[in-house]
């Protein structure tokens, strides 16, 4: 890589002339100094000239090969983005939501990305492209995925508590196997909605269902459990039931569990979702 | 501070006949202040190692391991602003720049000495404000310091005081840079014209045009932040008609320069010992003048290139791609003169030199890396990583960061007239060559690998490398603590410090040690160069 090999170079040169006049004129060696100079116009030229020449063929390569990251193929499948506090929620144009981003492989992909609330960042090391994710502005990405595999995707712009959990991935799979994926229905009603429904409103990056402690309290064995609840200001215990668990999750600042930050953010679940959803997490004993 | 005033005595310690600590918080000896700022900037640097150690300790293994997320992000954001509005910013410019500046110039206090001691003051009170801030309200900011909205204008902990606190701050910069650019205008001796003024008063001059120019800006910037959490304007907000990415423009436009705040005055501690320990003039003198110059206007045109991923417009990531590259160049210069002054010296390796040398180095792979961000295509792999991370402290901590000992162990033993042990100084130099190189190059690698910043936990596959890092934090906090300790214990106990034991050619060693309170029993007048060695009679 020319950039980095050219900064090696020069590092490696400064170094070893810095050791070698160490070496060469310490004071045990050199005790008089055998040289009085002062400066040299042509040395100076000659060290503006060639780090000039040097940084302007790196900006020329960088700027090159940056164009080329912002020029999206015309046959590129487009995928929305949707991220928030703190995950990610991808929506393809037949209306499929998945939070892991599938795509098929060797064909180009355009994210767009969007925020719901503060700024996020798409970072997918192995494609080496990032954007920050801004609440009202339109950002896109592009990448081709040449080989099947599971790629890591993270959120790049610092976004809060859970902003090291905003993780998920990008699954690249064979064209065929992928068209079977965006075609298949997901299940009406039932375990598998509601499941799906929490992880496309975002509530599984920071509640579990397995019982492990993520940012906020797991849904495991929460319905009909005590929980201690600090409620302006207050301290008390409820029992959790269906009206605790609407207003948890529609007005999630108004009683917090003792222990946890309150830091969930509001959200606007539309009526039919959130009965799915509190039925669900009145089966998760 | 009345503990230190018990035992250096002499000069500015005692002459004026005040003792108690009245006579140092109400001071206007420019020497006085400066210490006290160093007091101040040293408690703040330690605090700052200490929430940097437990950062490293949190990140030692995947998942949580000391404290919570929410902890974890008051930590780095702390860690942050302590670091750099309460140590670097005032570092070297208010503290070595108020002890030795005056004296560089044959002047006997800064052109105005209550504003100096106003500006110290200012810092005090910003200072105890971040401080109240960690500790009331929603608790301590978890914003990073760059205090990005919306996030900043939502979260519920305490920025809005942290913010009110770096907006005080800011005061006593613009004050501390007004003093100086005033002090190198009309306070020179008679023959100190301009091409006689040592490169380390040279280096805050153009440090201090940045501090007047560029410190307004980001006070109105963290205003508006504060007018945004309480009144609700939404001029950061698009759904009331605001642009969080012209916050992110007006946060840098100060906060990149404040970079050039940060580094020039350790480039002109540099600039001062390399040909006192070489015993040959300063290779280029007018070159590392001007290349200061150049670094603080073209530094001041940069600030984009902290948003290549942000949804700026790709003109911009040209035009602050190329701009940055300029920069570049001026940097690059200083490094060859510097090297060059060594060429035919008789170089001496004792402790203010080795942390010189190793400036050199440690500048130059913190430079050599910001190439590799500035270049628009392979920033946006690195960029908001850990080899970002790595970059910024090989720059202000290898660079500043070590240019604060160098001045430390040069210019100190001058004004305590004492002096620390040399063996101590040399152990602690090497433990936190090492231990740098291992914590910080090692977050580089990490970069590249893909590892975010300002993560609390990561994937198992950065396990081995983050482990390496936190290592290396331990080896380099022990090299600070014997550095401290050593440089504590020597100036308050160790021989006795008088004469020009180094050989240095600038006016501060020509006066007794340690200074009186008016620096020069007489007007000096000035008959040669800062590094004219034959010409000060020194051998």
């Amino acid at each position: 890589m020319f950039l980095f090999g050219a900064c090696l170079v020069l590092l490696v040169g400064i170094t070893a002339t810095m050791i070698f006049f160490v070496v060469r004129y310490r004071r045990s060696k050199n005790p008089e100094p055998t040289s009085q100079v002062s400066g040299s116009p042509l040395l100076e030229v000659i060290w503006t000239l060639l780090p000039t020449i040097l940084v302007m063929g790196m900006f020329y390569y960088g700027w090159t090969s940056y164009l080329s990251l912002r020029t999206v193929p015309k046959n590129a499948m487009q995928v929305k983005a949707e991220a928030r506090m703190w995950s990610w929620d991808f929506i393809y144009q037949n209306g499929k939501h998945s939070p892991k981003l599938v795509v098929p492989v060797g064909r180009p992909v355009q994210v767009n990305l969007e925020s719901e609330d503060v700024i996020h960042g798409f970072y997918v090391p192995a494609f080496r492209i990032k954007r920050d994710v801004v609440p009202g502005m339109k950002n896109h990405v592009w990448f081709v995925a040449s080989s099947p595999g599971s790629y890591d995707l993270f959120c790049s712009q610092y976004c809060g508590t859970g902003h090291s959990a905003m993780i998920t991935t990008v699954e690249a799979v064979p064209a065929d196997k992928f068209e079977a994926w965006l075609n298949e229905k997901a299940a009406e009603g039932g375990a598998a909605k509601g499941k799906a429904l929490l992880e496309s409103h975002g509530c599984l990056g920071c509640h579990s269902l397995d019982g492990s402690t993520k940012v906020g309290p797991t849904f495991k064995g929460l319905y009909g459990s005590q929980v201690k609840v600090t409620r302006g200001g207050k301290a008390e215990t409820v029992k959790v039931d269906e009206a605790y668990l609407r207003e948890s999750i529609l007005n999630p600042g108004a009683a917090i569990v003792e222990g946890f930050p309150p830091i969930m953010p509001k959200s606007d679940i539309p009526e039919g979702d959130l009965k799915v959803m509190v039925e669900f997490l009145e089966g998760e004993k | 501070m009345s503990q230190e005033t018990a035992t250096a005595e002499g000069g500015f310690w005692s002459d004026s006949g005040k003792t108690g600590i009245g006579s140092w918080i109400f001071s206007t000896d420019h020497k006085r202040i400066g210490l006290m700022y160093l007091y101040c900037v040293l408690s703040f640097f330690m605090v700052g190692v200490l929430l940097g150690v437990l950062i490293r300790l949190e990140l030692i293994a995947p998942g949580p391991t000391i404290v919570t997320a929410q902890t974890y992000n008051a930590l780095f954001t702390v860690h942050g602003v302590v670091m750099i509005f309460l140590f670097i910013i005032p570092g070297i410019p208010a503290s070595f720049g108020n002890l030795v500046l005056p004296i560089q110039l044959g002047a006997r206090d800064v052109a105005f000495p209550r504003v100096n001691l106003f500006s110290w003051w200012l810092y005090v009170i910003g200072a105890v404000i971040v401080l109240v801030s960690l500790f009331t309200g929603g608790g301590a900011p978890d914003t990073g310091w760059t205090f990005y909205v919306p996030f900043s204008a939502r979260t519920t902990t305490n920025v809005s005081l942290a913010v009110f606190g770096v907006f005080i701050l800011g005061f006593s910069s613009i004050l501390t840079g007004i003093n100086f650019v005033t002090t190198i205008h009309r306070m020179r001796a008679p023959g100190m014209n301009w091409t006689r003024i040592p490169l380390f008063t040279w280096s805050l001059y153009a440090t201090a045009w940045v501090q007047i120019l560029a410190t307004p800006i980001i006070a109105i910037t963290l205003l508006l932040v504060v007018t945004e959490r309480v009144l609700g304007l939404g001029l950061f907000d698009p759904s009331r008609g605001g642009d969080p990415i012209m916050f992110q423009h007006m946060f840098w436009i100060y906060s990149h320069p404040a970079v050039y705040i940060m580094i020039l005055p350790g480039m002109g501690v540099i600039s001062d010992i390399i040909p006192v320990f070489s015993r040959k003039p300063i290779f280029g003198y007018k070159m590392i003048a001007f290349s200061s110059l150049a670094i603080a206007a073209a530094g001041s045109a940069v600030w984009g290139h902290h948003m290549y991923t942000s949804g700026m417009s790709d003109l911009g990531v040209m035009v602050f791609s190329f701009l940055t590259f300029l920069v570049a160049i001026p940097s690059a210069i200083k490094v060859f003169n510097w090297v060059s002054t060594m060429y035919k010296g008789s170089i001496s390796l004792e402790a203010p030199m080795l942390f010189a040398l190793s400036f050199i180095l440690l500048f130059s792979i913190g430079g050599l890396s910001g190439l590799i961000l500035g270049a628009a295509s392979t920033d946006i792999h690195v960029h908001d990583t850990h080899f970002v991370v790595g970059h910024f402290h090989y720059v202000m901590f290898g660079g500043t960061g070590f240019a604060f000992f160098a001045a430390a162990h040069y210019w100190l033993p001058k004004y305590f007239g004492r002096r620390y042990e040399e063996k101590p100084a040399i152990i602690g130099w090497v433990l936190m060559f090492i231990g740098f190189n291992v914590l910080y190059f090692t977050m580089q690698v990490l970069g590249m690998e893909g590892m975010p910043r300002r993560y609390y936990d990561y994937l198992p596959e950065f396990a081995r490398l983050n482990f390496v890092a936190t290592v290396g934090s331990w080896i380099m906090v022990a090299g600070i603590l014997i550095v401290l300790w050593n440089l504590w214990r020597g100036l308050l106990k160790g021989e006795p410090f008088t004469g020009n034991p180094w050989g240095g050619a600038s006016l501060e060693w020509s006066i007794p040690t340690p200074p009186p309170t008016e620096n020069f029993e007489e007007d000096p007048v000035v008959t040669h160069g800062p590094y004219d060695f034959k010409g000060a009679g020194v051998p």
